[in-house]
Formats: structure tokens, sequence, C-alpha cells
């Protein structure tokens, strides 16, 4: 009787069962389901902030209140079209980034090239530890490690006046050569990278088809890792061009569009918002190019 | 189907129905603040235990800076309300935090309560709840900055002026007048060590140097500029520019920059002078006789304690402000940051000396006088922050340049 009576009730099915039951099968639901959480996060986390600061371009603030005006209004971008400072401020932001980038270029290239075709693999390992090493290192702690080697009488200024000379001390130039050292190391990394994949037969060939070391260079090694260049660029050129902490460190009274943004985020989050479009549209128009040279396909 | 293609399929509609939903919600954020009046607190209960408030550095010192100076202890201890700090280096910046939300009160100078009370953030207070009030100084009492349509948005702090500081060893001679930074031809001697407050509100530092050196463009109130007064004072300090070593907002960079000497003339407040000071650093400002004040006057600040219209911790905040005002703290927070008292009872010589017993400073009976505590007519020739608007209070209407206006130049001041 007991064992009837068991096997008349339906079998209990768990939870995760009764899920796959309704996954079997069902091709659509199973993709969607997987990607849900990462395009929810791709769209709304960064689509969406993007139309946030799209629309708030266009508000403005109550001048008494400064409370925002959310009202359709051309009046930020007019501004910033017709007030030279912000065109100022953007040319010199964006020269200090294409600066840095290829300040990065000339130092990334020897080094990766002696990495990924002279150094033997124990050398090697230790060029990469070093390259890496300052990455361990607080971004914070860095710049301010710059600020006081640039200050008037700092280390740059007193290794400097034995020779008659002295430091940039702080401004566009100190953004430069901070910019240039911080970011040296994401240059580096894809143009190594990229020689590597060289093979070594195509410069032994370029050798011996009576090509000079130069030549070899730039008809064959510089081609083929050009698209590693580019790759590495991408980060050297964004980093600077949305960076406002180094600039507010190491260049008190010279401002770059960062800082341009942060100033007003208090004031005028409306007027922020536009100028933020500047770099966002730089970017488009660096990564259209980018993507023509090939640079994606050598991340 | 393949998965490619599935995808292919519901990416795009994805993407459209994730901005749409942003959109709404953008949309929905809308209206709230602004305008409506709240009713001022009728009683004041037992504490939360808690309170959030904002402060200028200085105002609520806990014994963390220096030791020994702490009135936010006692405090704690008397009610129960254990305070959070926060201090802040902009009017702006105050703002923004006590739209936050986060906060129950702040001490707000003038460009930040006409703000706080037009966005509808800050609550109306009622003095009979706050008994020290009654002995506030009479002319600090409902002003226009900190009283608005005839309702009282808060309890008065204390006043002063933005001071004039320079290293000894560097600035000679002493400086009497705000041209040893604001004259080309002087500034140009201290090229890159000048120090200058990193906000729009300076352009009004620009217009009490020309209100007082250039008559013909007839400055009547430096925070009411038309056209060609603000074009003037904003010119000013273009000219400025390339001798200013720093902008500061940041008061603690300020202090470093005074220390190590890359800054050797500039406009400061009272707490980095003192702190200097006592830091031992070569720094001097206008003397007592002057009433610390450079001859053409200066601009300044009434700072008025508000409570946030929806503070979750109302009885803290009007304990707080009530304690804030009393004589002995008053004492011992204006001594300690240099500025005038609001309480009139904190004048009393056995007060202001039992304060400095306690803050480890020499006894200064006179304090109240060399700040010109009970000195109505001082007070004239300081030029309290407010916010700028288009309406100059005048005969010539509604043509002065606006807050936007001068964020919007202070940004190309600085080039």
């Amino acid at each position: 009787m007991e064992a009837a009576g068991v096997t008349a009730e339906p079998p209990k099915r768990s939870v995760g069962r009764r899920l796959a039951d309704l996954f079997y099968g069902r091709r659509r639901l199973q993709v969607g389901t997987l990607l849900a959480g990462p395009m929810g996060w791709l769209v709304i986390g960064y689509l969406g902030s993007l139309a946030v600061l799209l629309i708030s371009s266009f508000w403005s603030v109550n001048a008494l209140s400064g409370e925002l005006q959310k009202s359709f209004t051309g009046h930020n971008y007019d501004a910033l079209i017709n007030t030279s400072v912000y065109t100022d401020v953007a040319v010199r932001t964006v020269g200090i980034a294409a600066a840095a980038t290829v300040t990065d270029v000339a130092l990334a290239l020897p080094i990766a090239f002696y990495m990924a075709k002279v150094a033997g693999p124990r050398a090697r390992g230790i060029l990469v530890v070093a390259i890496l090493m300052p990455l361990w290192s607080f971004y914070l702690v860095k710049v301010y490690a710059w600020q006081a080697m640039l200050a008037p009488g700092g280390v740059i200024d007193w290794a400097l006046n034995p020779l008659g000379l002295s430091g940039p001390g702080y401004g566009a130039t100190a953004v430069w050569l901070v910019e240039s050292y911080l970011w040296l190391p994401y240059m580096i990394l894809p143009v190594y990278a990229g020689l590597e994949r060289i093979p070594n037969s195509m410069i032994s060939a370029s050798e011996d088809l009576g090509a000079n070391p130069w030549n070899t260079f730039r008809r064959v090694v510089l081609p083929l890792a050009f698209p590693a260049v580019v790759a590495g660029s991408i980060f050297t050129f964004s980093l600077t061009l949305g960076d406002y902490i180094t600039p507010t460190l190491v260049s008190p009274d010279t401002q770059f569009i960062g800082n341009v943004i942060y100033a007003n985020h208090t004031n005028n989050i409306p007027l922020a918002a536009a100028y933020a479009m500047v770099p966002i549209l730089v970017m488009v128009l660096y990564l259209a190019i980018a993507r023509r040279l090939g640079a994606f396909e050598h991340l | 189907m393949s998965p490619l293609r599935a995808r292919s399929a519901w990416l795009p509609a994805a993407i459209v129905g994730g901005l749409a939903a942003t959109m709404l919600v953008i949309a929905g954020c809308g209206g709230g603040g602004g305008g409506s009046t709240t009713e001022a607190q009728k009683t004041v209960g037992a504490g939360e235990g808690k309170l959030n408030i904002i402060c200028w550095a200085g105002y609520c010192e806990d014994g963390t800076t220096t030791k020994g100076v702490d009135w936010v202890t006692p405090f704690e201890k008397q009610t129960g309300c254990q305070v959070n700090v926060k201090v802040d280096g902009t009017s702006d910046q105050m703002v923004d935090d006590m739209r936050s939300g986060q906060y129950d009160g702040v001490s707000a100078s003038g460009n930040a309560t006409a703000k706080l009370v037009a966005g509808g953030d800050v609550a109306p207070v009622n003095t009979d709840l706050v008994p020290n009030y009654q002995t506030i100084f009479a002319d600090l009492k409902n002003q226009p900055y900190n009283t608005f349509d005839g309702v009282n948005y808060g309890i008065p702090h204390g006043r002063g002026a933005d001071l004039l500081m320079w290293r000894t060893d560097k600035v000679h001679p002493a400086p009497t007048s705000w041209s040893v930074i604001l004259d080309p031809n002087q500034a140009k001697k201290y090229a890159g060590h000048i120090s200058a407050y990193d906000d729009p509100i300076y352009i009004a530092d620009a217009a009490v140097y020309l209100k007082a050196h250039d008559p013909s463009l007839g400055i009547t109130d430096p925070y009411e500029l038309d056209s060609k007064q603000f074009d003037a004072a904003v010119n000013l300090l273009k000219q400025q520019h390339p001798y200013v070593g720093d902008y500061w907002s940041d008061f603690t960079k300020q202090i470093n920059l005074f220390t190590n000497g890359d800054d050797q003339v500039g406009t400061t407040w009272q707490y980095q002078y003192f702190t200097l000071k006592a830091n031992k650093v070569p720094v001097a400002a206008p003397g007592a006789s002057t009433g610390f004040v450079p001859t053409e006057g200066a601009t300044g600040w009434s700072d008025t304690w508000m409570i946030a219209k929806n503070a979750a911790h109302p009885n803290c905040m009007y304990k707080w402000m009530n304690y804030v005002t009393s004589a002995p703290v008053q004492a011992q927070i204006m001594q300690w940051f240099g500025e005038a008292p609001a309480q009139s009872k904190a004048c009393d010589p056995t007060t202001v000396t039992t304060a400095d017993k306690e803050l480890g400073l020499p006894a200064d009976p006179q304090f109240c006088d060399e700040y010109h505590a009970a000195d109505p007519s001082f007070w004239k020739r300081v030029y309290y922050w407010k916010v700028p608007v288009s309406d100059c209070g005048d005969s010539r209407g509604n043509v002065c340049k606006d807050y936007n206006d001068w964020a919007a130049a202070w940004t190309q001041i600085k080039g």
C-alpha cells in the first residue's frame, strides 16, 4: 500500500530542472539570456550615459538658483563655437595628446624592436617586467612625483642648472612630459606584440635582397608594425585627451578640456556636457581612421 | 536559426529600447525642488543621533586638524548627535553637495544662500527655536543674504573679508593695496608667484579694485556689474593671468605653496593665514590698524547656517545652530578662524580670554574691536559675496551680468 501511494504522486521537479526544460530547444532564449547581462550593461551603462550627456548638453542652468532648466536650447553649442577660449583649449588638448602619442611612438619602437627581435629570452623577461613596473604604482603618486620634480628649484632644475639651463616649469610642456611618461607602457606593449608577429625570415629576406638596416626597417618592419602602432596610439591619445588630473597638478594656469569640464561641473553642467562632446567627436574620428589603418586587428 | 542571425535581429531593437528607456527615466526625473515653500519647524525634539553638515575650513573643528582645537566633540557629548563634517572649498561646491540630499545643513555664504533658497533646497528657520539668536548683532539679522521675502532662512555665523597675504621675505615693500596683484605693472614683479582664488566670484575682487581706481566706470556694487564694468573687471583679470602662479580652491594646496615659496602674494582666507603663522612661515597681512583690509576695501562674506529642506536630522541641526552661535563656542571659532562673530555676547572679554586659553592662543581681550565685530560702518567697505543677477538693483534695470555670464567669463580668464 505504502509503495503504491508513493508512486501515485507526481515526481517532484527541482527549479533547475524546470529551467532546463524551459530553455531546451529554444536557441533564441538561450542566447538572449546569456547576453542580457553584458548587453544591458553596454546599452544602459555606456550608450545610456552617452544619451544622457547628449540630452543634458541642450539644457541650461538658471542664473540665480543654478538649477537645471530642462528645456531645449542650442545656446551651449553656440557659446562653445563662438567663444575663442573653448576652441583654443580644445586645440591645445588635441595638440598635447598628439605630441604625447608621437613621443611615445618614438620611444616605444626601438625598445619594442629590441625586445621582440634582438634580446634573448632572459633580457626580454626583464624588460617586460621593467615596462610593467610603473603600472604597479598608483597613478596619482606618479603625477605628484613629477609635480615635485618639475617644481621651480626641483630635481630637474637642479640637474639642468650646471649646464646653464632650467627645467620647463609648470605648463603645457610639463603636461606633455608627464603624459608621455604615464602612457608609454600602453604603447610599448601593443607595438612589441605587433613586432613579434613579424617573421624573422622577412627581415632576413630583406637583408638578402640587399636592403640596408634602415631600408629594412622603413620598408618591411614599419609597414607591418604600423597597425600595432596605431592600436597603441589609441591608448596614448585617448588617455591624454581625457586626463584632467595631470594638468591640474603640473599646469595650474593652463587649461585643458578636462579642466574646463571639471570647473564647470559645479556651476554649469549642461555647458560641461556640451564640451564633453568635443573629445567624444575627436575620438570617434580617431577611431574611424584607426580602423581604416587596420589597428583593430592588432588589439 | 544560427546564434549570429538571432543576435543581429534583436541587437538594434535592444539598443533603441535601452535608449528610449533611459530618456524616459530622464524625463521622469524632471520637476521636484524649486519654488514651493515649506513651513519652518515648530518645535525641537530629541536629537536623531546624527548630523551631517557642510562647513568652510576651520568652522567645524573636532580636534583632528589641530589637537585641542575642538568644539564638535563637546556638542556630540551634550546632544548625542554624532557630527559628520564635509569641508568644501567653494560656494558652488556647497550648493552641489546640498543638492545631493545627504546633508542636514551648511555654513553658506551669500552666493550660496540665494541659490539654495531659489532652488528650494533649504527650509525657513524658526529663530524662536534658536535662543542664542536673540543676542546676534542686529546688523546681521534680516539681511538680503539670509532673509528672503521676509522669511528667515538661517542663523548668522560670522563675517570677514578676503585677505591679502604675502611672504615677508619675498615681497617688499609691504603692500597696502590690492594693486600689488591686480595692477599689471606691479604684479609683473611677482610673476608666477601670485595666488588667486579659483572661482567666478573672484571677478568681484577686480571690481572692488576698479571701484577705487577707475571712478569713471561708476561701479557701486562689485556684484552688480553692467557690460562695461564687467568687461573692465574681466580684462583686468586677463591681464593678471600670466602673472598668476596658481589658482586655488583647495586651501591645503595654497598653504603648501606659500610654505615652499612658490606662492608669494595673493588673496586668501584667515584660516590659511593663521595656519601658516602657526607653522612659522613668514607671512603677513594688513594689520589690525586697517581692520585687515587693503585700502580699496575687500570682498568678504557673512555666513549663515541653513537647514536642508528634507533634512534627515532636523533636531540635531537646530541644536547645532544654537550651539554654534553660543557665546563660548563663537569666541572659539571666530578667534581660531579670524573673523568677526555674529554673537554679541562672544565679545565679552572674559569669554574671549577663556576661549583663548582653551585654544592655546595668547589672551586677546580686544579681539572683537580688532575685527570690528560691533562696528557696522566698517563693514561698508566689505562686499559680502552674493549671486550676481541681471537685475542691477538700481535705475540701470536688467542690464547686469548674471552668474552664468560670470562663470563663462571665468573660463575665459583662465585661458
